[in-house]
């Protein structure tokens, strides 16, 4: 009697996950991949095939533009970790308790604004006329207006500042759980600053930085809104193509097919970075501590 | 040369002062303590001789040389944290060889050395265990091995069996003295528990909020305390208050609170109408006859049988409970009886009522 309890608490607490998993995310993997492999023959003619791949391999500037996403995500992803790991060892184990919470909610807040609204907020900062570049016109820095959007610098930093939160909090809580007197004894035993960070600190964090790395590229390579925005016609974003294909072309198998290649490959290159470094999610973001 | 002095060590945070005033002495190849209740400075007098502390005074030698302007990672005192901080994401022999790579050892004679100092803490071939893979008392000697790997002047060890259970406590007690004469190192050890103190140490410094009440041996802090805080500190007394009635050589007369008049040796500067303590070690006290003290009447509470440790619980008809050695359970009384206490006058100290008491 109780086990069967026990079963069926088991099903109604899994029940909503897997729906949602199930609804939301694979049904509709499924209907992507199936879509990908229809050929379009004639009007409402459709075969099997591989002939929407191999339209892709052809076509150099779709493969270029996935190369470019997965490039620039990967920048992204460093400058993000470079950027975010002195702010979360600052928030983890410098700051005093209390002040710790108040830097915390410094970093949610630009997940309070939407990310249409934060796009548009550095394109008034960054545009011609704008914010930054009048002011420095008044100030006599430079002569004439200048035009600060649309490269990818501003991209990369646009995405940088949209995704870092999400490197800071795996980040902190993985360092939180870090003793103090793990760095003392490193100190202790002869250590010097830069030991005890790359051999404590680091493979300590490591959790931290696989999961924070891998969240990080996963949102920049699919994010949409911050890269056409800020880097306008030549930011050959490879979810822009998707929403070409599927919006302006109406083409969804071309869309569907570019779709289930950037899952692949950005699985691909995660892959990739975990074999790299020598690291497997069991021993990193799954290790029970 | 002694391998550690201090010299009127002082550390303040802000108002407050942690450490007060502290010197200390520790020859070469001895096995020091210091002993103190919780909280008065213990961990902080250590953390300034690692160096993660700065003293606010005095001055901190190693073998002589000062080290006051070291930075930690440059001064040869190793130190046994209170839980260990054994690395969690290196082995066994990873943690030991960390220590020896920071000295910038030939990568060729890490093993070896590893293994050498395996073997003398009595755990060959443990170097591919991860650190959750041991038990407590085999943690607590590769922290000791990871120190000792380095051959430090001076090995310091803050409370480091404070995280075991009792029983491997007292192994480890031997273990460690055992240990200290194997690396004949010198050791300064922390502890708030003064059997710990007694057994393994040859010197040991009783601390007292912030500043040292008294540097002896053990058997010296036992016999001869200077102040009620050691005599209460170290091994087991009965207090019994009361206030002076007369003084006569270095004997005093004392009218316990609860009535009664009694006869110990004067062990301070205390005089006639003075607010004492006399302090009486339970092998001290006797059971009936007058021992030339004075005796206290006083019913049998209870028989407490722990083998040569047993002891008679009295209650006075002050009402105070005293503890009686009754190692060889010689005595034979049983629970109820009305019996009375006593003591030679000099086995019995009157030292000034301690604050608070
Ligand atoms: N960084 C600090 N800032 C302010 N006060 C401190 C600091 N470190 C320690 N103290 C204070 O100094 C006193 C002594 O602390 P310490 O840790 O040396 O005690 P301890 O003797 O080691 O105690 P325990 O046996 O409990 O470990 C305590 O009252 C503590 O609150
Ligand atoms: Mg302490």
């Amino acid at each position: 009697m109780s086990r069967d309890a026990g079963r069926l608490s088991l099903i109604l607490l899994f029940a909503p996950f897997a729906l949602w998993i199930g609804l939301l995310i694979i049904l509709p993997q499924i209907g992507i991949g199936y879509i990908s492999l229809r050929e379009k023959v004639g009007i409402n003619e459709y075969e099997f095939g591989f002939k929407n791949y191999a339209d892709f391999a052809q076509a150099a500037v779709y493969r270029n533009t996935l190369f470019r996403t997965a490039w620039i995500s990967i920048l992204v992803t460093m400058l993000a970790l470079v950027l975010g790991f002195p702010i979360s060892y600052y928030i983890a184990k410098i700051a005093r308790e209390r002040s710790r919470a108040a830097l915390f909610l410094m970093c949610l807040i630009p997940l309070w604004v939407s990310d249409l609204v934060r796009a548009y907020g550095w394109i008034v900062l960054l545009r011609e006329t704008g914010v930054v570049s009048t002011a420095l016109v008044s100030m006599g820095v430079i002569n004439e207006p200048i035009e600060m959007l649309y490269n990818d610098v501003t991209v990369i930093i646009g995405l940088v500042y949209t995704v870092i939160l999400f490197m800071i909090v795996p980040l902190v809580s993985t360092m939180q759980g870090m003793d103090d007197s793990l760095l003392e004894a490193g100190f202790n035993l002869g250590g010097s600053r830069l030991t005890v960070f790359r051999r404590i600190v680091v493979p300590y964090a490591m959790p931290g930085i696989v999961a924070g790395c891998i969240i990080v590229f996963m949102i920049t390579a699919g994010s949409y809104l911050t890269p056409v925005l800020l880097g306008g016609k030549n930011s050959s974003w490879f979810t822009e193509q998707i929403y070409n294909q599927f919006i302006t072309r109406y083409n969804w198998e071309a869309g569907a097919t570019f779709g289930v290649l950037l899952l692949l490959f950005t699985s691909l290159v995660v892959w990739l970075g975990l074999r790299l470094t020598g690291q497997s999610l069991a021993t990193t973001v799954a290790k029970d501590t | 040369m002694n391998d550690l002095s201090c010299v009127g060590v002082t550390k303040k945070f802000g108002e407050f002062t942690a450490v007060r005033n502290v010197s200390l002495e520790v020859p070469p190849g001895s096995f020091f303590s210091i002993l103190g209740p919780s909280g008065c400075g213990k961990t902080t007098l250590m953390r300034m001789i690692a160096g993660f502390e700065t003293p606010s005074a005095g001055d901190i030698r190693i073998k002589g040389e000062s080290v006051i302007n070291l930075a930690p990672n440059k001064r040869n005192v190793k130190m046994v944290f209170q839980h260990l901080a054994l690395f969690p994401m290196m082995n066994v022999g990873e943690n030991i060889a960390y220590g020896l790579r920071c000295q910038g050892e030939q990568k060729s004679e890490i093993p070896e050395k590893v293994r050498k100092v395996l073997d003398r803490v009595g755990l060959p071939g443990v170097e591919d265990k991860r650190i959750e893979q041991l038990s407590g008392g085999q943690k607590q000697r590769i922290a000791i091995a990871r120190c000792m790997v380095l051959q430090p002047d001076v090995l310091l060890l803050d409370e480091p069996l404070g995280a075991l259970d009792l029983k491997l406590r007292e192994h480890m007690k031997i273990e460690l003295k055992q240990l200290q004469e194997r690396f004949e190192t010198t050791f300064l050890y922390i502890t708030h528990d003064q059997s710990e103190a007694l057994v393994m140490s040859d010197q040991v410094a009783v601390m007292n909020a912030g500043g040292f009440e008294q540097i002896g041996s053990p058997r010296a802090l036992y016999d001869d305390p200077v102040s009620g805080f050691v005599a209460g500190f170290v091994g087991d007394a009965n207090v019994l208050p009361g206030t002076i009635d007369e003084v006569r050589g270095g004997e005093a007369r004392v009218i316990l609170d609860g009535g009664g008049a009694v006869l110990a040796r004067l062990a301070d500067d205390s005089n006639t109408g003075d607010r004492v303590e006399i302090f009486v070690r339970p092998e001290a006290l006797r059971i009936g006859g007058d021992n030339g003290s004075g005796s206290l009447s006083g019913k049998v509470d209870s028989l407490l049988f722990n083998g040569a440790a047993s002891r008679i619980l009295v209650r006075l008809d002050t009402g105070q409970l005293v503890e009686v050695a009754d190692g060889d359970q010689a005595s034979e009384v049983s629970a109820h009886d009305a019996v009375t206490v006593s003591w030679q006058p000099d086995r019995a100290r009157v030292f000034v009522r301690r604050p608070g008491a």
